[in-house]
Order: structure tokens, then sequence, then C-alpha cells
């Protein structure tokens, strides 16, 4: 589940990382409000306004602004709130934002010259253990660092047994370059966000940039947190952080009955049992000519009530052209599911487009006689391959 | 010269290794951890009826009852006591299953297969350490199961749709490895082993280690791997493939057409980076000397080909 930067930099606090200081808004005159707020909290003479939404790149398309007065505040907050934000992460169609996150100016000048790192903690899959990732090459996106400079991000890899040890925060702060107070501060702030990460549950935690202010603090200017699906029945008070409007609203529909549905923009809708046959499926139509509208797993109790909101939900979509339906019957049984689709014919009254059905296994027979003898105009295939055919013709 | 008495009892090893095939097979004595629970119930009753030497089972509090005609066990240390189980198949709910885990582990139980699915990445990153350098072999979690066809069905499987033969399937993936036996069925060939090793981003046994087993299993003839995006599982297996490999294998990569991003259906199963598409997999797979297909329909038919 991924979370808001002002929700996510309340966690890290929580945890005693030091963050940029900001209050999130819904309006220009509260905004005026937590400006004034975090004037006499940081001593803050300026306003870092920053749109909320679930994507990055906000900076390059407008969705992070400095304010220099209480009246910029309120300008940029009126324009932030309700605009449609489009960045390299949003898609063509952007996000609205609605919420602003009023922060602190933290690149006052001062002393010393800023600095940007970038840092994340993740799961290394090849070792199973954790890792935290870092580098000297702040405030960029990492997969161009990674690509041209490699050299220049760090790995540290956390034991399990014994979490993040001192000597590996050392480590991480010498390779980094710090020295004097700014050395201790990130100590403390790798110690903190490491700890932060492991009590959450989470599956990532990424703060780009890190920064190193005129005054040698080292503090959390951005975030972002992807908290594990799985865990969150551990963490009751995370689950309120969900964010609906931030995700597409046939995926909260088909999630409100268990299925598994990712959006996409071809022209052929499917539905499949199993994850893994799902994303094949969606390979074959590609194969075929057609372009996947959808993954949907209906997983493994695919019955009448889930085949008829998967259909649904599929047909929501004016892009789809045809729909196909892949089950291999294991558990779940071929013939319930043909009941499944004659039910969901009925039901919804008006499928005027094509709809493959492709039923394996379990039963699998007596579910194509089932379609069969319905009189449904449904196309119905055995193997895989038929049903590739089918696609064909009918795309 | 004294000739030494060689007893029944320590030629019995030695025979079992070669007659063993890979993980699991008729002599393997399997108990099920979650034995009275809805689903346990269920694919404990399917996997009696297939053969499977189920010899009990584990459901704290329960101990001393009896289940489908099997004795139920408090704990796994208990049931490998009374039965001496050696393979353990876990349908405990996600909260419970890294317990489950360790228990089996720390019970001497040598083949763990977990069909659990939605265990927290944290627990299994504390599982991976707990049972680091011990002897055993975890398979999953999140997984539809080990069967040897003909000799024992571990998982959820549906036992009819696989007929006993060469072909060695490893898969992340349930149903898309059904699909994948149905179509070595259809041409004559059957299965070795079928090896689901879960879709999940930390699993006990990888790709790589999977295709090791089958490699070295002279009742296997050609290996299919079936991979998904995610990872860099399939890689690794392939370069060692290519320096190792004495049969055949065929891939296939699932999400070829995945967006980034976006996780699909599997916790594992979602792009990062680049290595994580199946784009890059596949030309990883194909410069390795694998017989990577495109589409999914062509599995069965390529191995046919290959081991004719």
């Amino acid at each position: 589940m991924n979370i808001h930067e002002y929700q996510g930099k309340a966690i890290l606090k929580n945890f005693g990382v030091k963050i940029q200081e900001g209050l999130v808004v819904d309006t220009p005159e509260k905004a005026v409000d937590a400006a004034k707020e975090l004037q006499k909290a940081t001593g803050t003479t300026m306003w870092v306004m920053k749109a909320q939404i679930h994507a990055g790149g906000r900076g390059k398309g407008g969705g992070v602004k400095l304010a220099k007065s209480l009246e910029e505040v309120k300008q940029l907050a009126k324009d932030m709130i309700g605009m449609t934000l489009v960045t390299h992460q949003t898609g063509p169609d952007g996000k609205l934002v609605r919420k602003v996150l009023v922060a602190q100016d933290v690149y006052y000048p001062g002393e010393e010259e800023t600095e940007e790192y970038y840092m994340s903690v993740l799961l290394n899959r090849q070792t199973g253990r954790n890792i935290i990732m870092y580098s000297t090459e702040g405030g960029m996106d990492i997969e161009t660092v990674a690509a041209e400079t490699p050299h220049l991000i760090f790995k540290e890899e956390i034991d399990p047994k014994v979490g993040i040890m001192p000597f590996q925060a050392r480590r991480i702060a010498f390779n980094l370059g710090l020295s004097g107070n700014a050395f201790k501060d990130m100590l403390k702030f790798v110690t903190a966000l490491y700890t932060a990460y492991d009590k959450t549950d989470s599956s990532m935690f990424e703060i780009n940039p890190v920064l190193k202010t005129t005054d040698a603090q080292i503090l959390a200017v951005d975030c972002k947190v992807n908290l594990d699906d799985n865990a969150l029945f551990r963490h009751k008070d995370y689950q309120e952080l969900r964010d609906l409007s931030e995700e597409d609203p046939a995926e909260v529909e088909a999630g409100k009955y268990d299925l598994n549905f990712v959006k996409m923009d071809g022209n052929v809708g499917c539905m499949v049992n199993g994850a893994g046959l799902a994303m094949a499926t969606m390979d074959i139509i590609k194969l075929s000519g057609g372009d996947p509208a959808n993954f949907l797993d209906v997983g493994g109790t695919a019955n009448a009530e889930t085949v008829e909101a998967g259909f649904r939900i599929i047909l929501k979509d004016p892009n789809v052209k045809a729909i196909l339906l892949n089950i291999f019957g294991g558990i779940v049984r071929c013939d319930r599911v043909a009941q499944g689709v004659v039910d969901a014919y009925k039901s919804i009254g008006d499928i005027n487009i094509p709809v493959i059905v492709r039923l394996q296994g379990t039963n699998a027979e007596e579910g194509a006689e089932l379609i069969d003898k319905s009189g449904l105009k449904v196309h119905s295939a055995i193997s895989l391959q038929d049903a590739a055919n089918l696609v064909k013709e009918l795309v | 010269m004294s000739i030494k008495k060689i007893t029944f009892g320590e030629i019995l090893p030695t025979l079992r290794i070669i007659k063993m095939s890979v993980l699991v097979n008729k002599d393997s004595k399997v108990i099920v951890q979650g034995f009275t629970g809805g689903e346990g119930t269920f694919h404990a009753s399917q996997m009696i009826e297939y053969g499977t030497n189920v010899v009990g089972g584990v459901t704290p509090g329960k101990g001393g009852q009896r289940h489908l005609d099997r004795p139920v066990f408090n704990t796994v240390e208990d049931a490998v006591k009374e039965t001496a189980a050696d393979v353990s198949v876990i349908f405990v709910p996600p909260a419970f299953a890294a317990d489950a885990i360790m228990e089996a582990a720390d019970a001497g139980i040598k083949v763990i297969v977990t069909i659990t699915e939605g265990i927290p990445t944290s627990d299994m990153v504390k599982v991976k350490e707990y049972i680091d350098g011990m002897d055993l072999r975890m398979v999953g979690p999140n997984c539809p199961g080990v069967i040897t066809p003909g000799e024992a069905k571990v998982g959820i499987m549906p036992g009819f749709i696989h007929k006993k033969g060469g072909i060695g399937i490893i898969s992340r993936s349930g149903t898309l490895t059904y699909e994948a036996v149905d179509q070595i069925t259809k041409t004559g060939l059957g299965q070795s082993t079928c090896i689901g090793i879960g879709g999940d981003p930390i699993i006990g046994t990888t790709t790589l280690d999977a295709v090791k087993m089958l490699m070295d299993d002279p009742e296997t003839d050609g290996i299919i791997m079936i991979g998904e995006i995610g990872g860099s599982m399939e890689a690794d297996a392939a370069y060692w493939i290519k320096d190792n490999a004495t049969k055949p294998v065929v891939g296939f990569i699932a999400g070829q057409t995945a967006p980034k991003g976006k996780r699909m259906g599997h916790a594992g199963a979602i792009i990062g980076g680049k290595a994580d598409t199946a784009a890059a997999k596949m030309e990883i797979m194909n410069e390795c000397g694998i017989h990577v297909v495109e589409s999914p329909a062509d599995i069965g038919t390529t191995m046919a080909e290959l081991v004719k």
C-alpha cells in the first residue's frame, strides 16, 4: 500500500527520524494558518508548497513550489488544490490534487553548503535480507544514477538477527563523506530510518533527497513509503492511511469482491484464475493481435458472484471489444464457473461484445456442456491455442 | 580379508537415494500443519485419495484426536516422534505461518512445503534466517506444492491432470503450472516432478535450486521453467544452465504485457527496474540456450519436439 508524503513523514518522525516539518491542508485559508504555525515552531520565513499525490516527479510537473510570503502561500495553495498534476509517473491523465503539504524551507543560507543524498531501505530478493541503498547523488532519479554512475550507489545489508549495527551506520556516514555534527546526525538518521522500516513491516522506504543543511543537520525532505499489504493486519492504524481516491476506481471496486484487478488500456478484457495464468493470458491476447484491457485474477474461489462482478467491472471500460475468460479448474470447478457465466449473462442482461470462454481442468466437460445448452452467444475454447485463435478472429 | 555382513538397514538409505525422485516420493511420510482447518481438511483428503502417504497432522490443542482417520498432534515434534514424518505441508493462516515453518524446521522435518499465501515479507526474512544452514528444503510459500505423479502429491494441484513421465516442471504460479502439466500430459510425455516454487518475494526453493534438483534427477529428461516478472531468479538459473545443462530446458516468462510498478497478483510479481521485465529475462534465457517460448500455448509442443 502506498501512502502520501505527509503520512510517511509522520511515521518517520514517530521513530525519531528528523524530517522537514510541515502541515497538510486542503484549503488556501488553512494553508496560511499552517504557514504561520510553522513560522512560530521552526522560524522559517519561506514555505515549500508540495502537492500530495501518490506519484513521483512532482517538482517537474509544477507540484512543488516555494512561497516567499503568506500571500504566495495562499495563492499557490489556491493554484494547487484542485489542479490535475501530470508527472512521468501519473500517466497522461494526471492526478487530482486534493491536499497540499505546507513545509518549512530547509535550504536556508548558512555556514556550509547544502548536500543532497539518496537513501532507501528495501528487500534484497536475492539474499532475502533487507538492505539500505544510498548514494551521494541525491535529488535525482535513482534509476538514472544506477544506469550512468553505478559506482556511486552503495548497499549495506542488514543481518536480521541483530538489525542495523553502529559500524554499518558509520560506514554509511563515511561513504557519504560526512564529518562533525553531520556525521553524528547521519548515524541517528540511518538507525532511526531502519528501525521505522522494520517496525512498520514496510516493503520500501525511499528518502530522496536526504538533506545536509547549512548548519549540518541531516533530515528527510521527501519520502516514499510502501507498506506491506500482507502485514497490515498487525497495523490497524495504518489501514486508515489508505487513500482510495489515489487508486483506480475499477481496482477499488474489484477489491470489494476480493478480485485482483489492474486496469490497462487495451481492447480485450480478461478474467482468469491465478496470477501467473492471468499474466500469461494477457500475453497471449497480445500475441493474437489484441491488447489486454486488464489483469484480473478471480483467485481460488471463482463462483457466480465473482464472475458477475468481474464481468461488470470489465464491461465498464468502453474500449473493451471482447472478453476472454480463461479458467483452469483445480480447486475451482469449471461447471460452477460456467454456471456463473450463465447467471452473469442473465443478470447483466446486455453483454453485446463477444465473450470467449475457455474452461480446462476439473469438470471442464460439464462446464462446456452447460455453456452450450444455455444458448448464449459464447465462443467456447478448449485449449489455450483455440482461445488465442478465437481472439485473433474476433479482434 | 573379511567380508562385512551388510544388513538390509544399511542398504536401504543407498537404495532410497537411487530411487528417490525429487523432494517427495511414495515413501515420504507427510504431515499436514493446519490439519483440521477447512483448507487443511479438504486438501489432506485429496492428497490421501491420490495415494500420498499422509501419516497425520498438527493442530495445536487438538492433539490426541483423530481426523481423516489419522492422528492429530499438538506439536510437530510430537508428530515426528510418533510417525517419523519427514515432509510437512502447511495450510496455516498467514499470521501464524512463519511460526509453523520454524516449528517444522525445529522438529527436524526435511521438506517443508508452505501453501499459505499472504505471509508478511518481514516474517519470511526471519524464517529464511532461521532455517539458514539447516539440513532441510523449504518450498514456497504461496505455492501449489510438489507432486511426483504416481507417488506423492504434496499440495493443492489437481492430481488427475498429471501423468508419470520424464518432464520436470518448475513454476512460480499455480494454475499456469497446471496449464503446462496439461499440455505435457496431452503430448503423451508426462511429468517426473512438478515443483511450484511460489509467487512471493522470499521463497525457500529458488528457480535455480529447482533446476539443479531436476538436472540431477535420473527420472527427468527435460525441464520446463516457468517464470514471471520481478526479481532475478530466472536469470540466475539461466546462467547456471548455460554452463551445466545436460537436458533441454523450455522457458516461459509470464507478464510480457505487464505495466511497470503494478503488483500483478503475486506479491513478487512487480516490475521495478529493467531486469524485472519479461523481455530482459527472456533475452538472458535465450542467450543461455534455453528454448524460450513467447506463447504459453507452445510450452508442451516445444518440449515434445526437443525430447522426441
